[in-house]
């Protein structure tokens, strides 16, 4: 049975004001309407005006998905009452939305590129945001901080065929989004997808409220196995609306009449239809992941998994051109595998490290001045460092400090020596062919040595001094 | 130069809803000049309530962009007059704080909705006051009270701060005894603002100009058909008349369109007023809701408690007018028959370079005698065309009929306020002199 996807995303883009007045988006951390004018409070009178910047990320996100921007386009009233909405409309988009048919390239199931394709983006105004007080109070607060932040709805065509290529679909443009410097990821609620998932053959659920990457994997995930339990029940899945509950990971049915609403659209009166189509050809757009992914194999020798996880990121891939020019076969594992590893067991941002540390840690490991196992160690003391807010020190300080250079031959020809003295059965085993015998004489070796030495170095030693009688 | 302005008029006629005792001003072309501004216009610090109960107790945190040009030119602001309620009126007798009195005869209506301005400036309490117009409600009181009133042409005046009824179609406007004084006011109130993105740079300097020999003036037939008091045609004929004795030729036009304008009006400025009178709903200003309800059986509730009929009327017509299913048939067809006229108009302008009727059908009704919406919504026939079509379109008072005043009223090209202010400058210089 096939599993149909479509998805509407809203994002907050990331300018410094609001879509229609001067007041400033960064409301985040701060009292409750305090970033706020007559205008977004749709105080009587008050007229809306357009944010020029605005136009121009929703132009540059039409450019980047390759869309055609409508010769005009043109802002709607959409209206109902809602008590985080103060003029009782929103001004979006409808029937002539800033651009259509767009496409956006992602990996299906299987691995191979598939294209998902976008049928508009337009802009619209957030609305405000009710606070429920805790404790079962009868009554909800409205903060109007947020009521104006500019939105960019992006609805794609039902091209997803399950929740993963959904959810990989997401970071693919979160990730066009964020090259484009249009939208903050992190941001908080910054990003708010409704999703419409159907079985083939079957009726269609829109499932509403869906905030987070992982949500909507989650979220279409247990629709799938609800719409496939009613059927298999010999039950019909019904057209309907669900909200999803990010906490419990379960959809549920809204009866709400909210759903039945008439919006009664049409054409903003306070507002000009917007021709902008002659803007794009002057948008310059930067390299965009998939050209980045393709330039990062070609110029730095890099295998694909490399490229794609070092460009998934644009600080991610910032940074990595910032390691890399020593060797950077070396640095693309490092940075792709190891740090990123570590920073996410401790929830930081690549932005916390300081490149220089790490092209002085990758120099040691270049030099072959420490192992990788101390490679990892000195890592992880320097980002404790940084996630405690402590100076990061240079990698070659700590070694020196703690005395971590890569030991030589000679140097532990001593502990060898014990190590084979103290396990005789080891060493028997290894005489009689067995394999691990070694690995474990080995690690032995590497616990005594805190791992100062090369392991296949170490197993050339090892078994070169059992066979030979001395190192 | 800079003061204040004791301000304690004998309001006999109810023309203001707030009045401001004493009124600072400061330096500038209207230096102490006392200036009354309809109740729709926000007024930083001075309630502004639309003629409604559900604005009672609302004051503005801000200035209307005209009010601050007012006290910039060193206007005086001396009160809030009274009007329909949101402008919902041909009369000022929806206003939920009474009607006002004509005071060329207190039996009658003073005409609508900018009825408290006209009355004021008819009574002398001050010498200019601000109207707003959205279907004629400048243009019809400036004649039924025997003043003259300018509606400017859509985009020439910035609408930040008057408190919407029908967006497409209002202007905010100058009203005053003399055409003179009415070009005064607009020349401090017609000045770009970035806040209203309808508008063009367009600012309005101008002294008026008697001189129009040679002008072609446009006669409708529309203007003096069917339901035009043939007493009230003959008066403005009259004056037309006047107008061609200072060398203006006439030409006949016709705007066929009219046969649809009223529809077309109403349908419009009804569906702009649903969503615009949709924030009313008692959260952020204005009397409270009553919190113990749920929030929307305390917005319905409060909303039919504190809108009065008229306004409940054209909300529901124009809700009806946008609803799915309908709007096709209501919204998108009296978009049509809007660029009709529009297009009329263009057409009757090429060969005429102002177009003159009389403003209103009749003299001032009796008070309480338009009790019938829709006889009320037929004396708008000759006001709403002008607002449809975005031009401007000037009342001057041009005679009497049984003592009560009758406006001659002059359309013009769009941003050719100049040309209609002269046209109505000459012709009451004639008439004065
Ligand atoms: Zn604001």
């Amino acid at each position: 049975m096939k599993t149909i996807v479509g998805l509407e995303i809203h994002v907050q883009l990331s300018t410094a004001t609001k879509l229609f007045c001067g007041c400033s988006t960064d409301y985040r951390d701060d009292e409750p309407n305090t970033h706020c004018c007559p205008v977004c409070l749709g105080l009587p009178g008050a007229l809306p005006r357009l944010n020029r910047r605005a136009v121009d990320y929703g132009l540059k996100v039409a450019k980047a998905l390759d869309m055609k921007v409508l010769e005009e386009s043109e802002f709607a009233r959409k209206n109902y009452f809602y008590p985080d909405l103060p003029k009782a409309y929103q001004i979006t988009q409808y029937d002539k939305p800033l651009a259509v048919e767009g496409t956006v390239e992602i990996e299906d199931d299987e691995g191979h590129e598939k294209i998902v394709r976008i049928t508009r983006v337009h802009l619209e105004e957030d609305p405000g945001r009710l606070v429920h007080v805790a404790g079962g109070s009868k009554y909800s607060l409205v903060d109007y901080n947020r009521s104006g932040i500019p939105l960019l709805e992006i609805v794609t065509e039902p091209d997803m065929r399950s929740p993963q290529e959904a959810r990989r679909f997401l970071n693919k443009l979160r990730t066009v989004l964020e090259y484009l410097g249009v939208f903050d990821g992190e941001r908080e609620g910054g990003l708010r997808v409704d999703a419409n998932i159907s079985l083939e053959g079957s009726e269609r659920v829109e499932v509403k409220n869906i905030s987070s990457y992982k949500g909507v994997e989650k979220a279409l995930t247990f629709e799938v196995t609800r719409q496939k339990n009613l059927l298999r029940r010999g039950q019909k899945v019904t057209r309907e609306t669900r909200h999803f509950m990010e906490g419990r990971g379960i959809t549920t049915s809204s009866r709400s009449k909210e759903e039945e609403h008439d919006y009664r659209y049409f054409p903003e009166p306070d507002l000009r239809p917007l021709r902008v189509a002659d803007r794009v050809a002057a948008i310059d757009l930067p390299e965009l992941p998939t050209a980045r992914k393709n330039r990062f194999m070609a110029q730095y020798g890099i295998s694909l998994n490399h490229a794609r996880t070092l460009t998934g990121d644009p600080k991610l891939a910032d940074f990595y051109e910032r390691v890399a020019s020593a060797d950077p076969v070396l640095a693309a594992t490092w940075v792709a595998d190891t740090l990123l590893g570590e920073l996410n067991y401790r929830d930081m941002g690549i932005a916390a490290v300081p490149a220089e540390r790490i092209v002085e840690l990758l120099a040691l490991l270049r030099t072959e001045t420490i192992t990788d196992t101390v490679g990892v160690q000195v890592l992880r003391e320097m980002l404790d460092a940084c996630a405690a807010g402590k100076p990061c020190e240079p990698p070659a300080v700590i070694v020196e400090r703690e005395g971590l250079a890569r030991a030589t031959g000679d140097e532990f020809a001593q502990v060898v020596e014990k190590v084979v003295a103290a396990n005789p059965q080891a060493v028997e085993d290894y005489r009689a062919g067995k394999k691990g015998a070694l690995n474990f004489l080995v690690g032995q070796v590497m616990k005594e040595t805190r791992g100062r030495a090369d392991p296949r170095e170490l197993g050339k030693i090892v078994s070169g001094y059992i066979d030979t009688g001395g190192v | 130069m800079a003061g204040t302005l004791e301000f304690s008029p004998d309001d006999r006629y109810n023309a203001f809803i707030t009045t401001c005792s004493t009124a600072p001003f400061t330096d500038g072309a209207l230096a102490g000049t006392a200036v009354a501004i309809k109740d729709n216009i926000s007024t930083a610090g001075i309630q502004t309530t639309c003629g409604s109960k559900i604005l009672e107790g609302y004051v503005p945190p801000y200035d209307a962009y005209v009010v601050e040009l007012l006290r910039k030119a060193g206007a005086a602001i001396v009160g809030k007059t009274n009007m329909d309620e949101f402008g919902m009126g041909t009369t000022t007798e929806t206003s939920a704080f009474g009607p006002t009195q004509n005071p060329a005869d207190l039996s009658r209506v003073p005409g609508g909705s900018s009825g408290g301005s006209a009355a004021a400036v008819a009574a002398g309490l001050v010498p200019m006051a601000l109207g707003t117009d959205t279907g004629g409600s400048i243009r019809c009181p400036a004649a039924f009270c025997g003043i003259a009133g300018l509606k400017p042409t859509y985009g020439r005046v910035s609408r930040y701060g008057l408190i919407a009824y029908a967006n497409s179609l209002e202007q905010i406007g100058p009203m005053a005894r003399t055409v003179e004084d009415v070009s005064r006011l607009m020349s401090v109130i017609a000045r770009y603002d970035p806040r209203d993105s309808t508008m063009l740079d367009r600012p309005y300097d101008h002294q008026p100009s008697a001189e129009i020999k040679g002008l072609r003036v446009g006669i409708p037939e529309e203007y003096f058909g069917e339901g035009v008091d043939p007493r009230v045609g003959e008066t403005v004929r009259d004056a037309i008349g006047v107008l061609e004795g200072l060398g203006a030729e006439t030409v006949p036009v016709s705007i066929p369109g009219m046969r649809h304008a009223l529809a077309a009006y109403y349908v419009i400025c009804t569906s702009e007023a649903s969503s615009n009178l949709a924030r009313f709903d008692g959260v952020r200003y204005g009397p409270a809701v009553d919190t113990r309800k749920s929030w929307h059986e305390a917005y319905q509730d409060l909303r039919l408690e504190l809108f009065g009929a008229e306004v409940r009327r054209r909300i529901m017509l124009g809700t009806f007018a946008l609803s799915a299913g309908y709007a096709g048939r209501y919204y998108a067809k009296a978009q049509v028959a809007r660029r009709n006229i529009h297009q009329d108009f263009e057409r009757a302008f090429r060969e005429a370079d102002v177009i003159a009727g009389p403003t209103m059908p009749t003299t001032a009704f009796r008070l309480g005698e338009k009790s019938d919406p829709l006889s009320m919504y037929l004396s708008d026939i000759l006001t709403v065309p002008a607002n449809l079509a975005g031009i401007p379109a000037i009342s001057v008072p041009c005679g009497r009929v049984d003592g009560l005043p009758v406006g001659l009223q002059i359309m013009g090209r769009q941003f050719e306020d100049e040309r209609v202010v002269d046209t109505a400058y000459a012709y009451e210089q004639e008439v004065r002199a």
